[in-house]
């Protein structure tokens, strides 16, 4: 058994980000990607490859859109979704509502639109896979960011089905496991990842945690103001089942529809409960062996 | 514009988040659609059909901003009786000559002026005697010379009515000439239902005014039209009626095709141009400078002063050896004989007649129209040089080209000597880019150039320095100019690469003590001054590059004047004494720019103003007056010949005084809007097999073809495709199409096209979306298909090349050829190969029954 003993720990795993600001160390940073105003530049995919030196992987024409990337893996740790779609509209009476900051009119039918949202990894508050890592490559940056150490992955492979997300993946020819990390050496020069640097219509944005997570709460009423109820908020509520995330977005539709999961749960959430439970089965299972020690030591010869 | 210029788009979303609404018009549902307001499909090649309407809409409903019109517009002045317009002709002006394909611009004056003999016209006759060939001396030079600058009209003041009622004024002609572009028209010709065109047409006139100002920014694309000038011309019109032009938020933005295209017309890498919108001399017109500085002059404003611009450049040339008593060796400048631009160079490589060849960040035989034709004009050559980042088409097409394929060229029988060159990247050198709002910006080499790679200005600086060594101690006259020029820039490192701010303090200019001088209003034409581009002098004003300035916006004023430096005088937005009413105060507070100080007696404001800094709003000049010095205090437009916008050309356009819509060379309609089809001054090459052109309407080409550029790539691909970062993105070639013509067509998702034109077949895969919508254009369905043309048979990523279906019909003006608007043919699976390739284009044209003359017709 290779598991690492904080695994058992009680309530709060270790290594949490929140706890990490309680102690005033520094503020937890992340991403708020407000997928309304991207414009599907993939300068954020790109710039992550050059700065991370990640290999290209591969010419193939998807047909899902202009979605050639398909999605997060070890060689892309940026993806840009594109997805075409129409929603029934009332164009006339869209129209004349021209204040609103929904479209107004298309050719004919139905409203067209046409969604690009830059996924990255989550660096959930609970992430699985710095739970599940037995060398310990994968752990909590001072930032609060989840990252793996490439130096140090064995490439066991357990994080990828630990991710709740599909994110961290294994890399053809090499074996190890890679995923965004939050460019950690950018950070630690004090600057900010190279895909917000990139990001011409700052959709990606960078910076403490709780701030991000007040201009996302401004950005939503304004956007609802504006006539598109449909906006909301994906990953930012520490109540969530992996207790928010490091890197949440702004989306127009349903989180299925841009292929991220709807209620996302730390896989690992139940280990402390399967643990005690394995525990308290190992405690019972020596107590009868040890009953049966202590009978067989009473019986007499 | 967020397709092909995402980090310009940031301003868009900047301006959307402060309420601004966003319109797109285009055939195809964009990235930049997605983020519009409202997206409006329209068929190819129709804008002039949308616009007039629209300034239909304007001049019919008074949503026009009358004040701004009548001071600071030529609404008011009257024409000459005997001009005729399209309504009067079916689509045609007064004065063309069926037989040259031209016309004579005598009627369309102004009334009462004494009309100089037009220069097109004693071109023409030139031509005819030295050539027997069509006006080409005509088109080759004007058009472009416009860029900073308008035409010169006869001297005098023309009869004006303010009260824009007289029939013979320019309002009341517009009015009449738009009349028959209403919605119902609209909707006929460009397939945009009346709805549609009339929420347009209420956002942009609710938009514009006093307190409010709509911009307009396009593509290169309108440009790439046989009508490309006149859709420009269009949204000026429009613009000005709205009155949008010289004040902030307003405009027309060309959004360019590379990062320094601006700067490469300033400073051209056009024929038919020199530095600053200077027209390159025509030879036997322009025997001397006093002819030429005469016949291109003659009028107030600041081209007045055009030969102090052009002494000091010549200074700049030929410093010491340029004097007085010799013309300041304008003699030594080349003559135009005739257009020189990229197709009639192309026909002139097939004619035998041009024999060298240099490609420096160019693919022609991937970018270029009838990209077939650039290959086989390249392979007359005797030689060819390209420069690139990597061994593109227009460097192996003798080895591996499709006409190798096809059998239609033979390496062995190619002599054309090709030298490829390694090019730097602009992050390995210094220099500077010039963006749309003529804002030049300095970048610093971050890198050496790897390998033998150098920069253009490496290049170009030692190529010189060779040839003046080959030729140095000849006594040949013809040897002068170029062992006279001043070709003296400090190189440094390894390389030996020439200093490039050396060169930007030649272009700024100096006076006769070597100080750097800071405004061109300090050219002087008695050679005591020397200037490179005289509407960039002051870039290193004091010697310091004022390009290379960074202070952030948020540590100045919202003009944000001290980032980079943009030309003339670091003004941000030009003619914006426009901004102010002809008293001199701002329109409205809310879009106040510049405005007259009175107690101080200058104009002030937050740009710098671009008018004379100390003259009244109500200075009248005296009789007499030139230049400058003849500007009133209400002629904003400080380099028109009379100060006035002009809603109608009395000259320098060689297509019409107005725009009018023409259909494309090839469409499958015939013109709803006039019996004239095609632009009739449209330019067409000398008929040639590989450039035949379609029959109008024919159903062998039923669909129309429009070409564009997706984020992912660069152009011709040459400095995208070989990127692995890149290719991955958009890995293949593809063609966009509706689900209602991929069923029509039996076309598959991902599966493979064939498209056909009269010149070239090619192949591409399918993509099936619905952002590709059908148009009732005419009463029936019309179907569009999307090319991207990045792709070429050599790179990382690979595919056909979409411009080898276009065509080298050119707009007469700027001999840009029509990219956006063919008409085709589409069917399932992959293209022949080899000989088999061109059979099937043949029978193509066979079936349509093309021959040479199909589409000449005027």
């Amino acid at each position: 058994m290779s598991f690492a003993p904080h695994l058992v720990f009680g309530g709060r795993l270790a290594g949490d980000p929140d706890a990490m600001t309680e102690t005033g160390e520094r503020p937890r940073v992340g991403f708020f990607t407000d997928t309304s105003v991207c414009i599907g530049c993939k300068a954020c995919e790109v710039a992550c490859k050059e700065w991370n030196a990640i290999p290209e992987d591969g010419l193939l024409l998807t047909g899902m859109s202009y979605d050639n990337t398909q999605g997060l893996g070890a060689d892309t740790w940026r993806h840009v979704a594109f997805i075409e779609q129409r929603k029934p509209v009332d164009v006339f009476q869209a129209a004349g509502q021209a204040d609103a900051g929904s479209k107004l009119v298309d050719g004919a039918g139905p409203e067209l639109r046409w969604l690009m949202a830059s996924d990255v990894c989550k660096h959930c508050t609970h992430a699985a896979c710095l739970d599940v890592c037995p060398t310990g490559s994968l752990f909590r940056t001072e930032f609060g960011t989840v990252v793996v150490q490439e130096d140090i992955c064995n490439g066991c492979g357990y994080c990828i089905p630990a991710c709740p997300y599909g994110v961290i993946d294994q890399r053809k020819g090499d074996g190890r496991a890679w995923k965004c990390t939050m460019c950690y050496d950018r950070l630690g020069a004090g600057m900010e990842p190279a895909c917000a640097k990139a990001c011409p219509t700052d959709s990606i944005q960078f910076g403490p945690l709780d701030e991000l997570r007040e201009r996302a709460e401004i950005r939503v009423r304004a956007l609802h103001d504006a006539g598109q109820p449909e906006a909301r908020l994906y990953g930012h509520d520490p109540g969530d089942g992996v207790g928010g995330v490091g890197a949440f977005f702004l989306l127009l539709d349903e989180p299925e529809v841009y292929g991220l999961p709807p209620d996302p749960v730390v896989t690992t959430r139940d280990l402390p409960s399967m643990w005690r439970h394995a525990a308290a089965a190992a405690v019972a299972m020596a107590a009868g062996v040890a009953a049966c020690f202590l009978r067989t030591g009473r019986r007499p010869r | 514009m967020a397709e092909c210029h995402p980090v310009g788009f940031q301003w868009v979303m900047e301006a959307k988040a402060r309420g601004a609404k966003v319109i797109h018009v285009d055939p195809r549902f964009t990235r930049t659609s997605a983020m519009a307001d409202v997206h409006v499909p329209l068929r190819a090649g129709s804008d002039i059909a949308f616009l007039g309407g629209i300034i239909n809409h304007v001049l019919r409903n008074d949503a026009y901003f009358r004040d701004y019109v009548v001071a600071y517009t030529n609404a008011p002045v009257i024409l000459r009786e005997d001009f005729r317009d399209t309504e009067d002709l079916d689509g045609l002006f007064s004065g063309f000559d069926p037989g040259s394909r031209a016309y004579d611009n005598a009627t369309w004056q102004y009334a009462g002026l004494e009309v100089q003999a037009a220069a097109g016209q004693r071109d023409q006759e030139y031509d005819r005697r030295t050539q027997g060939g069509g006006p080409e001396v005509a088109e080759a030079a004007r058009g472009e010379t416009a860029g900073s600058g308008g035409f010169p009209i006869a001297a005098g003041y023309p009869p004006r009515d303010p009260t824009l009622q007289h029939p013979r004024c320019v309002f009341q002609v517009l009015k009449r000439h738009y009349a028959r572009y209403t919605p119902e028209m609209v909707e006929r010709v460009c397939g945009v239902p009346q709805d549609v065109f009339r929420t347009v047409c209420d956002l942009i006139t609710g938009n514009s005014g006093r307190d409010r100002t709509t911009a307009f920014a396009y593509a290169v694309g309108w440009t790439q039209h046989t009508v490309g000038v006149q859709y420009i011309r269009a949204a000026a019109i429009l613009q000005l009626l709205l009155g949008n032009i010289g004040r902030p938020g307003g405009g027309i933005l060309a959004l360019r095709g590379h990062a320094s295209i601006q700067g490469s017309t300033d400073i051209p890498t056009l024929f038919n141009l020199l530095p600053g919108y200077l027209p390159m001399p025509h030879a036997h017109e322009h025997e001397d400078l006093d002819t030429y500085v005469q016949a291109e002059a003659a009028r107030k404003g600041f081209w007045g002063d055009m030969r102090a611009y052009m002494v000091s450049l010549l200074k700049a040339y030929w410093g010491d050896a340029a004097t007085a008593a010799n013309d300041y060796r304008f003699d030594y400048l080349p003559r135009l004989t005739g257009s020189h631009s990229t197709y009639e160079t192309v026909m002139a490589q097939l004619d035998g007649v041009c024999k060298g060849y240099f490609l420096l960040g160019e693919n022609p035989a991937v970018g270029s129209a009838d990209a077939k034709m650039q290959r086989l004009g390249m392979a007359n050559l005797d030689w060819l040089v390209v420069r690139d980042f990597s061994l593109i088409e227009s460097a192996t097409w003798w080895k591996d080209g499709p006409e190798i394929e096809t059998g239609e060229l033979r390496t062995e029988d190619i002599a054309t000597e090709v030298f490829f060159l390694p090019a730097a990247a602009h992050t390995e050198k210094d220099g500077s880019f010039t963006n749309t709002q003529r804002m030049l910006q300095w970048h610093h080499a971050a890198v050496e150039p790897p390998g033998q790679a150098r920069s253009d200005l490496w290049f170009a600086y030692h190529l010189g320095r060779l040839v003046r060594a080959a030729l140095a101690g000849s006594t040949d006259e013809m040897d002068r100019p170029i062992l006279d020029l001043t070709w003296d820039y400090p190189v440094k490192g390894e390389n030996a690469e020439p200093d490039a701010e050396a060169v930007l303090a030649e272009i700024n200019g100096r006076a006769a003590d070597g100080r750097p001088l800071s405004a061109y209003t300090e050219l002087s034409d008695d050679g005591s001054t020397s200037c490179g581009c005289w509407i960039y002098c002051g870039v290193r004003a004091e010697g310091v590059n004022q390009a290379a300035r960074r202070k952030p916006g948020r540590d100045q004023n919202w003009v944000a004047p001290e980032w980079g430096w943009a030309w003339p005088a670091n003004r941000r937005i030009l003619y914006n004494r426009a901004s102010a009413d002809p008293d001199g105060r701002p329109w409205s507070e809310r879009k106040a720019l510049v405005w007259w100080d009175a107690a101080q007696g200058r104009w002030t404001g937050h740009d710098v103003p671009d008018f004379v800094p100390d003259r009244p709003p109500g200075y009248t000049p005296p009789e007499g007056a030139r230049a400058a010095d003849a500007l009133a205090g209400d002629d904003p437009f400080i380099m028109q010949a009379d100060g006035k916008a002009w809603l109608y050309v009395p000259t320098g356009l060689v297509d019409g005084p107005l725009p009018a819509h023409y259909e494309p060379q090839d469409s499958p309609f015939t013109n709803p809007l006039y019996r004239q089809q095609r632009n009739p001054a449209r330019h067409l090459p000398s008929p040639h097999p590989d450039n035949r052109y379609q029959p109008v309407g024919s159903p062998v080409y039923p669909y129309v073809a429009t070409t564009y550029r997706l984020t992912e790539h660069h152009t011709a691909g040459g400095m995208s495709r070989w990127q692995p970062y890149l290719a991955e993105l958009q890995p293949e070639f593809f063609c966009e199409v509706s689900p209602e013509l991929a069923r029509e067509r039996g076309l598959e998702h991902l599966g493979w096209a064939t498209i056909i034109s009269a010149r070239n077949v090619i192949e591409a895969r399918v993509l099936v979306t619905e952002r590709m919508t059908p148009l009732t254009v005419d009463g029936r369905t019309l179907h569009q298909i999307g090319l991207p043309y990045h792709w070429g048979p050599n790179g990382y990523s690979t595919g056909d090349a979409a411009n080898e279906l276009l065509h080298m019909a050119l707009d007469p003006n700027t001999h840009i050829q029509e990219s956006k608007a063919i008409a085709c043919d589409i069917r399932p699976g992959r293209r022949p190969r080899g000989p088999q390739a061109a059979a099937l284009v043949r029978s193509y044209r066979r079936r349509a029954g093309i021959t040479g003359a199909t589409g000449t017709e005027v």
